[in-house]
């Protein structure tokens, strides 16, 4: 099998799961945003919670090699919250808008094509970036256990007792 | 706790959960098949999009271009995963009879109108804004957030909360008026 089929029957299942948990719509990201609908929250969660066992449980015995994304602290800080200021706006992220035009709501259409052009600018802007925000300052590929200098498992047991609780909260106060 | 929600689709902490399964698979096919491993992710791909869109207009400058270089237009495994996820996402709208056509949607709508040119070019705008963000911080809530929480990774925490945090004060001020 070559990569492009493993890639697209990876990406149909994930776009099914994404529908399925109707984590898809303008309205259910907004609503997170306005803390009145977690249920993309309650989804992200859920895959982080099982993803990270079977992810350190892998890389533990030796099959993967984790690949962190480097900490590059003004890239990352910066080109983070430039997105969730866009996200606010278009309501949806690169993967969902996708899935929310494959679920009818076209006007996704309008947010992907921003996004598109939103890529060729930044192509044309990475000579600048490059020179400058990418430069202050870098940690590097750390993860949050190898920072803490302590046996990642902890950190798991820890992570999932907060998610756990958010869930908690959540169905508590019904959103 | 019931698996199906009253409008047909399914409990979240179901679906999520299952989506961490899927993570787990790909992970291993991934490495198996590909000999390398590919964690979930999908905005890498619009720079792939944007640099196949403009290699019809301006073959020399994309070949040119340093960060086009450096990601390498081609259509790979993420750019087909993006796109089965909008084949994904119409199968199981189609199957459960959520799919629906919807010009603006209805939060939108609430607070700023029925227009669907207003809401074209002020989605455009959200979307250059994000992408840029996105390809400056490495990384979208797929690839920083999901991937990014399942490894540990502190660039993950540190986008996510960047993402969530702009994006909820953004939210409260676009959606919610002074008045409210």
């Amino acid at each position: 099998m070559n990569e492009q089929i493993l890639g697209l029957i990876t990406g149909i299942l994930f776009g099914f799961l994404l529908q399925k948990g109707r984590v898809l719509r303008f309205d259910k990201q907004v609503g997170a945003m306005l803390f009145k609908d977690m249920t993309i929250l309650k989804f992200m969660l859920s895959a982080i919670i099982v993803g990270m066992l079977g992810v350190y449980f892998l890389s533990d015995i030796g099959f993967i090699e984790l690949k962190h994304k480097a900490m590059n602290v003004g890239a990352v800080l910066l080109g983070g919250s430039l997105f969730g200021a866009g996200w606010a706006v278009m309501g949806f992220c690169p993967g969902t808008s996708l899935g929310a035009i494959g679920e009818g709501r076209w006007h996704a259409l309008w947010a992907l094509l921003g996004m598109i052009a939103g890529a060729g600018i930044f192509a044309e802007m990475y000579p600048f970036f490059k020179s400058t925000v990418y430069t202050w300052l870098d940690w590097g590929k750390i993860s949050l256990p190898e920072l803490m200098r302590v046996n990642h498992w902890p950190v798991i047991a820890g992570l999932s007792v907060i998610y756990l609780f958010l869930f908690f909260i959540f169905e508590k106060r019904k959103i | 706790m019931k698996i199906k929600t009253a409008d047909g689709g399914w409990n979240p902490y179901f679906a999520g959960a299952l989506v961490g399964v899927l993570a787990i698979v790909s992970v291993v096919a991934t490495t198996k098949i590909m000999g390398k491993t590919n964690f979930l992710g999908a905005s890498t791909t619009f720079v792939r999009a944007a640099g196949l869109a403009e290699q019809r207009l301006v073959p020399e400058h994309v070949e040119k271009n340093e960060y086009f270089k450096k990601e390498k237009v081609k259509v790979d495994w993420q750019f087909m995963l993006v796109l089965g996820i909008f084949l994904g996402a119409f199968i199981s709208a189609v199957s459960d009879g959520s799919f629906k056509l919807e010009a603006v949607p209805p939060t939108w709508e609430k607070r700023f109108g029925k227009s669907a040119v207003k809401r074209a070019v002020w989605a455009f705008c959200g979307g250059v804004v994000a992408m840029i963000g996105a390809r400056l911080a490495d990384g979208c809530p797929s690839g920083h957030g999901l991937s990014g929480l399942m490894q540990l990774s502190l660039s993950g925490f540190a986008a996510l909360a960047c993402f969530f945090g702009v994006g909820a004060l953004a939210a409260h001020f676009i959606y919610r008026g002074r008045a409210s």
